[in-house]
């Protein structure tokens, strides 16, 4: 890739007046030898696995084997259809889309990793509900996908995306800002705005610690994930109106490391701190050790 | 550059639960599978750091045994994969570790070959998103993501021997995307790891098998096809 950071990625777009997906699809050719036919066709691939997995979701289900979550997406979908919900009704949607995702992972379906299963319904979420709503059609969402994907592999060399090395805000923490500045670029702003909102996104999740009750990637993951479609619109929407990060992304990018590197290793995927370690996600690890 | 490319970070398709400990998992026990070269009879599993913590939530121990069995990390036999090593007479036990270990998601594997009775082990990191890297083989410091078609060549440290491994692959004309070797002392046993553009055909790795220094080729695609799939060009 030409591009390591996000400043480079955003005057990389200007020279060759092309968007952030596209530039990010042209280079992944470059990289892997293949076409571009062939790597966009990859992606259509998995924005219908990711489809696939926003409806399971919402109409099958998803009880873990845990039996701890499931459901939950329907019963946001049931509710945001019954009246007004307090988010309005997109937003409502974007995150029952986004349970539905998750819930889905955590009962051992498919999903895509978006940049991992334990943040993968935030992208569904914020994509599919977004498409409906404004009728786009898929080679665009698509596209949009190759610009998060753009956005999380400056986050993933920079930084890292996984709970185990830097807590939650690497994972759904990365989710939300891919999403963010993806869903920018989808609305028409600039390379340069869709940057900002990266930024914006990140700082409003980091130091966010990974506490898996029991260790399973459900609570609090999944809800995690309704929150991260949501904050990700919110972000957009600052960006598109011209709200700037004015610690510039990259700079963030570089705390999310500081802050990831000095977390203690009870707060990093081991179940040994904060929720997991609270009376209840002890008494419920307890209870699944039983089970066994 | 840890993550080389966009479907490292929008990907893999998978079974959940989780990217790390789930896919990566699955990812390492399949590399492994590919390095021993054949299905193991015997095969200990032991975890280190979050691994160690959190395996049985996360699938951990399942996904390195399909992994074990070749399968990829989306395929739906991958919750019951326990049990099916079981009924293909594989004996795989889990372990917790202690001590140093490289990573916070970090598994060491000691097989045993079921034809050969050949014996491997193999320490894996599983990094995020699903990536990977093999970090160790044998006692051979290695960096294997299996993110590319990779051949390992086992062979003795002789002068010369990277030359004709390197004449064989541009004879072939397969680009060589990132080297490693390592060798236990001097003139001794060495292991050169070669992550390829493109897989591997049948007659390279038999060219490079018939080298004078060479003992055994080995070769890991992780790909689960993805490169070789020139049949959906133009597909939508």
């Amino acid at each position: 890739m030409n591009f390591q950071t996000l400043s480079e990625l955003a005057v990389l777009c200007e020279e060759r007046g092309l968007g952030i997906g596209a530039l990010m699809l042209e280079e992944q050719s470059a990289e892997s030898g293949r076409s571009i036919k062939q790597e966009f066709a990859t992606m259509s691939e998995y924005y219908g696995v990711m489809k696939e997995a926003v409806h399971r979701g919402m109409h099958e289900d998803t009880t873990s084997r845990s039996g701890l979550t499931g459901l939950d997406a329907q019963r946001v979908g049931a509710y945001n259809t019954a009246g007004e919900p307090c988010l309005g009704g997109p937003a409502g949607q974007a995150m029952a889309y986004a349970l539905a995702v998750s819930e889905v992972n955590a009962s051992m379906g498919r999903i895509i990793a978006t940049p991992t299963a334990g943040s993968c319904g935030i992208i569904p979420g914020v994509f599919l509900s977004c498409q409906e709503r404004f009728g786009w059609e898929d080679d665009f969402m698509v596209s949009g996908l190759f610009a998060a994907g753009a956005i999380g592999y400056v986050i993933a060399n920079n930084s890292f995306v996984s709970g185990a090395e830097g807590g939650c805000q690497a994972e759904v923490g990365s989710a939300i800002g891919m999403a963010a500045g993806a869903l920018t670029e989808l609305r028409g702003g600039t390379p340069a705005q869709a940057v900002h909102a990266v930024g914006l996104a990140l700082k409003n999740t980091l130091g966010l610690i990974c506490d898996p009750v029991g260790g399973l990637v459900e609570i609090p993951c999944i809800v995690r994930n309704g929150f991260g479609a949501v904050t990700a619109l919110a972000a957009a929407d600052m960006a598109l109106a011209g709200v700037r990060s004015v610690i510039p992304s990259d700079e963030v990018i570089k705390v999310m490391l500081e802050v990831g590197s000095a977390m203690p290793e009870k707060h990093r995927e081991t179940a040994g701190g904060g929720l997991a370690q609270t009376p209840t996600g002890r008494r419920i690890m307890a209870d699944l050790r039983r089970k066994k | 550059m840890r993550f080389k490319d966009v479907f490292s970070i929008i990907g893999p398709a998978m079974v959940g639960p989780s990217s790390s400990h789930t896919a990566g998992a699955a990812r390492i026990g399949r590399a492994a599978r590919q390095v021993l070269g054949e299905r193991p009879s015997v095969a200990e599993v032991t975890f280190f750091g979050s691994f160690a913590a959190t395996y049985q939530g996360h699938g951990t121990d399942r996904a390195i045994a399909g992994g074990l069995l070749d399968f990829p990390t989306d395929d739906h036999r991958l919750p019951d994969s326990i049990e099916l090593a079981a009924e293909a007479g594989m004996d795989i036990s889990f372990a917790q570790g202690t001590g140093l270990f490289p990573h916070p998601n970090t598994v060491r594997l000691r097989l045993t070959g079921q034809e050969t009775g050949q014996v491997l082990t193999l320490t894996g990191i599983s990094i995020g998103g699903g990536n990977i890297e093999i970090v160790d083989i044998d006692g051979f410091s290695v960096k294997l993501t299996g993110m590319y078609p990779t051949v390992l060549i086992q062979h003795m440290d002789y002068l010369g021997v990277l030359a004709s491994v390197t004449d064989v692959m541009r004879k072939g004309e397969f680009n060589i995307g990132h080297m490693s070797l390592d060798r236990k002392n001097r003139s001794g046993a060495a292991l050169t790891v070669l992550e390829l553009d493109e897989s591997a055909t049948v007659e390279l790795l038999e060219a490079l098998e018939s080298l004078p220094a060479v003992k055994s080729v080995k070769l890991v695609d992780l790909n689960e096809g993805r490169r070789e799939k020139p049949g959906k060009e133009g597909a939508t």
